[in-house]
């Protein structure tokens, strides 16, 4: 068998070039140009080398996501890699979306994994500074923080546009990728997040994933100034938002991860609630329908940690899809024949 | 020293002026600097300049200043060294994620920058430090990009070209932040030389 042919066997795309208009040609970019309302969830990433617990770990979201994302050590917690992940779904044909946070690798290494997702089939990166290490479970690693996650969206366009790396060296085949960025509209210094959004955008981010929202007036404040600077035609804003599991966990969270904001009428629903679980639930689904109506919102990104039991529950019962079938997990078509 | 680091970010306007004064001395004395030879004033220099910016701003000597686009706070205080804004992590109050005890870097800059003249080039996106010029005078930098320009000089490094062109707005308001002129090599790999 030929090399291209086992390829193919394993699910492999060969180089295919995006459609004109888009950057990637993934099912996200194309959800996302339809003007569609786009989903995405937060995959728990295992502790193990066994790819079975990434492909139980994506079932429960795959229904009812346009794509997974794989988190990059999040929290500077150590579990398998994002590029292992991604690898791994998108060969099974999933939807990925490949987060690469700038505390753990320098530029050498990120713009070789580049390329080596986007050859694995990767088409979706989402551009982060990450969490310090001493957050994290080996509070003593070095920190890299080469470059920051807008120097990094500016050096994989030029990978994608220009077809170089950073060193100027030619590019032969360029990643075709749909570049993103996150941003955390609900935490200090808020009036200058919609700013700092617009650089996020400049430097090459073509969607955007938010940190959880709680804090609705705050997030729409944010996004009146977004829509002021015309940022929402720019770019995609897919808000973040996700199921809280009680209030104790809501404390702890906003205590302990860096960057959560929690109003605390918030906490005290849930204190009041007989079933904690379930009335996070319904908080995560309130909150879906209520930024759904925002204007210059494009989709909802779902982070469920350790309850992505709910995630098809919580986007099912929000009608966000209004009878769409997402298409997280395409039917994988029999191998096709050599072109 | 942390107090006057944060005078400095209150007093961005004055600072401003007071750099861009700096750098237009250092351009004038190109001349007498091409003399002597900028390997040679390499050095003293860039001991003037970490004295005097390490008092007001905490200066790591990164070799590419970027002050007047940071609001004169510097970003190699970040813990992260973002130059690019804030992390997403910034505690309420405007104190850092990782030292929670200092105020962020960058909602320091964003008020900086408030007051300037320039201050609206704290929007543009700045290039990755290159940190083979860690130790070495920014100040020089700045003088032979501009000396450079005027003789339609350029370096040969392809590196240094494609990083100037894709952070074009950057140079053109930093130049050291992406800087074209040739190093001498005193200038470059200080922290390894002898
Ligand atoms: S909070 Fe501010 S100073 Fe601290 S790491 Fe984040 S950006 Fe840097």
């Amino acid at each position: 068998m030929s090399a291209d042919a086992q390829g193919h066997q394993a699910g492999l795309n060969a180089y295919e070039a995006p459609p004109p208009g888009h950057s990637s040609g993934s099912r996200l970019e194309r959800v996302l140009r339809q003007g569609r309302f786009a989903v995405t969830a937060e995959l728990n990433p295992p502790d193990s080398a066994d790819p079975e617990d990434v492909f139980e770990a994506a079932r429960p979201l795959a229904e009812v996501v346009d794509a997974i994302n794989a988190t990059d050590a999040s929290g500077a917690n150590c579990h398998m890699s994002s590029i292992g992940i991604c690898s791994l779904l998108t060969r099974a044909g999933y939807g990925t979306i490949y987060q690469i946070s700038c505390r753990d690798r320098n530029r050498i290494a990120i713009q070789g994994d580049a390329l080596g997702a986007a050859a694995m089939g990767v088409r979706n990166v989402l551009c982060l500074t990450g969490d310090g290490v001493g957050v994290g479970d080996q509070p003593g690693a070095k920190p890299v923080f080469d470059l920051d996650s807008v120097s990094l969206l500016r050096a994989l366009k030029t990978m994608r546009d220009e077809g170089v790396f950073l060193s100027g060296r030619k590019i032969t085949r360029p990643p075709p990728l749909f570049l993103g960025a996150a941003e955390n509209p609900c935490v200090t210094p808020v009036e200058w997040r919609p700013d700092r959004l617009k650089k996020k955008i400049e430097a090459g981010a073509e969607y955007i994933q938010t940190n959880y929202i709680f804090d609705m007036p705050q997030f729409e404040a944010f996004m009146a100034r977004v829509r002021d600077l015309g940022l929402h035609e720019k770019v995609f804003i897919l808000a973040g938002v996700g199921p809280l599991a009680s209030a104790r966990a809501a404390r702890w969270m906003r205590s302990n991860v860096p960057g959560i904001h929690i109003p605390e009428h918030v906490i005290e629903r849930l204190e009041k609630a007989d079933k904690p679980g379930e009335e996070g639930k319904r908080l995560c689904v309130e909150l879906i329908q209520q930024i759904r109506e925002i204007k210059g919102i494009a989709g909802v990104h779902v982070m469920a940690y350790r309850r992505e039991h709910q995630v098809s529950e919580i986007i099912m019962e929000s009608g966000v899809l209004a009878g769409r079938r997402p298409v997280a997990r395409r039917q994988r078509a029999a191998a096709p024949a050599k072109a | 020293m942390y107090r006057l680091r944060l005078w400095s970010v209150r007093h961005a306007r004055g600072l401003e002026r007071l750099y861009k004064w700096v750098e237009g001395t250092m351009v004038a004395l190109d001349p007498l600097f091409a003399r002597i030879g900028y390997a040679r004033v390499e050095r003293p220099v860039a001991v003037l300049e970490s004295g005097v910016k390490g008092l007001l701003f905490d200066c790591e000597m990164c070799g590419q200043c970027v002050l007047s686009s940071t609001g004169m706070s510097c970003p190699m205080n970040c813990p992260k060294q973002l130059r690019n804004g804030p992390c997403g992590g910034v505690r309420p109050g405007g104190f850092c994620e990782v030292k929670p005890w200092m105020r962020c870097v960058w909602v320091d800059a964003w008020d900086g920058a408030q007051r300037m003249r320039n201050g609206a080039w704290i929007s543009e996106v700045l290039p990755p430090v290159d940190r083979s010029l860690k130790g070495s005078s920014s100040w020089l930098r700045v003088a032979r990009e501009k000396a450079a320009e005027r003789r339609h000089s350029e370096t040969k490094s392809r590196a240094r070209r494609i990083v100037a062109k894709a952070f074009a707005g950057a140079r053109r308001n930093e130049p050291a932040s992406a800087p074209l002129a040739e190093e001498p090599p005193s200038a470059v790999n200080r922290e390894a030389q002898p």
